[in-house]
């Protein structure tokens, strides 16, 4: 039965099409995997009620001969989307007891197609943070270890407990929002492939906004079949999202060809940092000789405005997270901080925020005020945006020469231990974020894909970065590393 | 730019956010240290560079100004922490 849970999305599909086994069964595969993987720390809220019966409603409507392609695929929802009359806490307590009267878009969408919802998964607060220990259920782990040590590892973040259920095989896969890097970050450091779409592809109406201008949702998935597959149900254009792109959308899947002759791929000199693990630099070196071997034409550029990226991302992303935070007062939902006698309506909202909300996003908040209060809104928040124009501007130049899709690192590193990194400063942490934030900054469709393993035996991904709206070529593009690189390895089970 | 306690006190006032005096000197500390890291911004030459408004080349959308939705009073309280006699309910506020 177990098996089951491992299935793809594709795989999946073309057996319950072919009546070869049901989604009821596929679905009681992954909640017995779940139930018993609460090590992992992935499913924060379990919905296994939903999930038997939407199965039952996708297998009669896959009898009936005409289900689209998500139809019976088991998932994992990130906390972060609004689910009806389910919890949707964003990972924070300033949400508990929150139950939306409504649905997300990009989860009803899902609905719509007949995908079957598992339950919620663990996330950083408010999608802040690289690691998902700032999640107010506490951390979500990697599956995987390094050899026989049996240190706990992160996920990565935000969408850390969608990483862990992917490569754990508690579903078939997950949905996960990347706002800095949230997606691709936890994919590369469990081995699946996330996809951030081009920035309007998918709705953002319904999912807890952090940084509007940067959020997008995307799928977290086996492979990069499954993504172009999800892809498909998850995007499209929405009237209740103003930034929602009225396109037509490609149809994903069938753009897998495999065939990327000719195509111009660019290896950008300023990622190379410096102190970058060999291991890195060596997996992209590899990654581009597959590229190379496919039949594109590997070709060195520059994005001169890279460094700018981090800090740029650091004064925009926390300015737009402290004005979508402060809807948080305690008033029309969540958490509200008993007072005591005498106080105010100012300490209502001092005292619940302050319990409310955990250290990081506090931080955050108090970074983006600072960087928007008067005298100071120029010089950081201005200049930023500034800044942001620069680097959207060095990938419209690179594409502007012909390149069609740029080959980076995912993450500067493999995943590290939980809680190795609480001493650190801040920034430290949000260097994880370097090679991906870029791609939030400019729009852009970014993918990571697992590309190998390390000498520890964790796994390591590769990005690629696609010119805008053409998720289609980067996912054939993503495609053939995938072929080529051939990553299968799986983490032992000791959860 | 370095940030000091009494900044520090006015930020977290202004996020609506209570900090413990003793917590102030360590939080101007950590906001210190981000903003030194955004300062490299400042080696960039954005003469005549315009903000980013929009990341795609898009109008914003428009639709008539009329009433799509409504009458879901209850839908709308289910979640407040104190909801009476169909409004949300808080402290009172004499100004």
């Amino acid at each position: 039965m177990s098996e089951l849970s491992k299935l793809t999305i594709s795989a999946a599909r073309d057996a319950m099409r072919a009546g070869d086994v049901t989604s009821a069964e596929i679905t009681e595969a992954c909640l017995t995997e779940i139930e018993a993987a609460d090590a992992l720390g992935a499913f924060v809220h379990k919905t296994p009620e939903i999930a038997l019966a939407q199965a039952k409603a996708a297998d009669a409507r896959i009898k009936a001969g005409d289900a689209p392609a998500m139809c019976g695929i088991p998932l994992g929802i990130k906390d972060l989307f609004c689910t009806r009359g389910v919890p949707s806490q964003a990972a924070s307590r300033i949400l508990e007891g929150f139950r939306p009267e409504y649905e997300s878009t990009v989860s009803q969408n899902l609905w719509d197609n007949g995908a079957v919802m598992l339950g919620k998964l663990n996330m950083d607060e408010f999608a802040m943070g690289s690691s998902n220990e700032t999640s107010a259920y506490g951390n979500a782990v990697n599956p995987w270890r390094r050899g026989n040590d049996d240190t706990a590892l992160t996920p990565g973040g935000s969408s850390g407990g969608s990483a862990s259920a992917v490569a754990a095989d508690l579903c078939l896969a997950a949905t996960g929002t990347d706002t800095g890097g949230s997606i691709r970050q936890p994919a590369a450091f469990v081995g699946i492939t996330g996809l951030k779409p081009t920035y309007g592809r998918c709705s953002r109406w319904g999912v807890v906004a952090f940084a509007s201008s940067l959020d997008q949702a995307g799928p977290m998935t086996k492979t990069v079949r499954d993504a172009a597959i999800m892809l498909q149900a998850m995007a499209g254009h929405d009237p209740k999202d103003s930034t929602s792109a009225k396109l037509p959308l490609p149809d994903f899947e069938a753009a897998l060809t495999g065939d990327i002759r000719g195509k111009k791929i660019g290896i950008p000199r300023e990622y190379r940092m410096d102190g970058m693990p060999q291991e890195i630099e060596s997996l992209w070196h590899q990654g581009a000789e597959m590229m190379r071997d496919a039949g594109a034409e590997i070709v060195d550029i520059s994005l001169p405005h890279t460094k700018y990226a981090l800090p740029a991302y650091y004064v925009i992303a926390p300015a737009e997270a402290s004005s979508n935070l402060a809807r948080y007062d305690g008033v029309r939902y969540g958490h509200r901080a008993t007072l005591a006698q005498g106080d105010g309506i100012t300490q209502m909202y001092e005292k619940t925020r302050a319990q409310g909300f955990g250290h990081e996003v506090q931080r955050r908040v108090m970074i983006g005020t600072y960087v928007l209060s008067a005298g100071f809104y120029d010089a950081y928040y201005n200049r930023a945006r500034k800044v942001r124009t620069l680097i959207k501007k060095d990938f419209d130049d690179v594409f502007a020469t012909g390149i069609d899709a740029i080959l980076t690192p995912a993450t500067p590193s493999a995943a590290f231990g939980l809680g190795e990194m609480a001493e650190a400063d801040p920034v430290q942490m949000y260097l994880n974020d370097v090679f991906t934030v870029t791609v939030n900054l400019a729009g852009l469709p970014g993918i990571a894909v697992p590309a190998g393993l390390d000498k520890s035996g964790l796994p390591l991904g590769l990005q690629l970065i696609g010119r805008p709206w053409q998720e289609d070529a980067l996912l054939n593009t993503a495609y053939a590393l995938e072929t080529a690189a051939g990553f299968v390895s799986k983490p032992v089970k000791w959860w | 730019m370095s940030i000091d306690i009494d900044t520090a006190r006015r930020v977290a006032h202004l996020a609506r956010i209570s900090v413990d005096e003793n917590d102030l000197p360590a939080l101007a500390g950590e906001l210190s240290q981000i903003l030194t890291f955004m300062e490299q911004l400042n080696e960039v030459d954005i003469d005549g560079v315009e903000p980013m408004t929009s990341v795609t080349p898009m109008r914003l959308k428009r639709r008539e100004d009329v009433v799509t939705d409504g009458n879901m009073q209850d839908k709308i309280l289910s979640n407040a922490p104190d909801a009476r006699e169909g409004f949300f309910a808080v402290p009172k506020v004499v100004e």
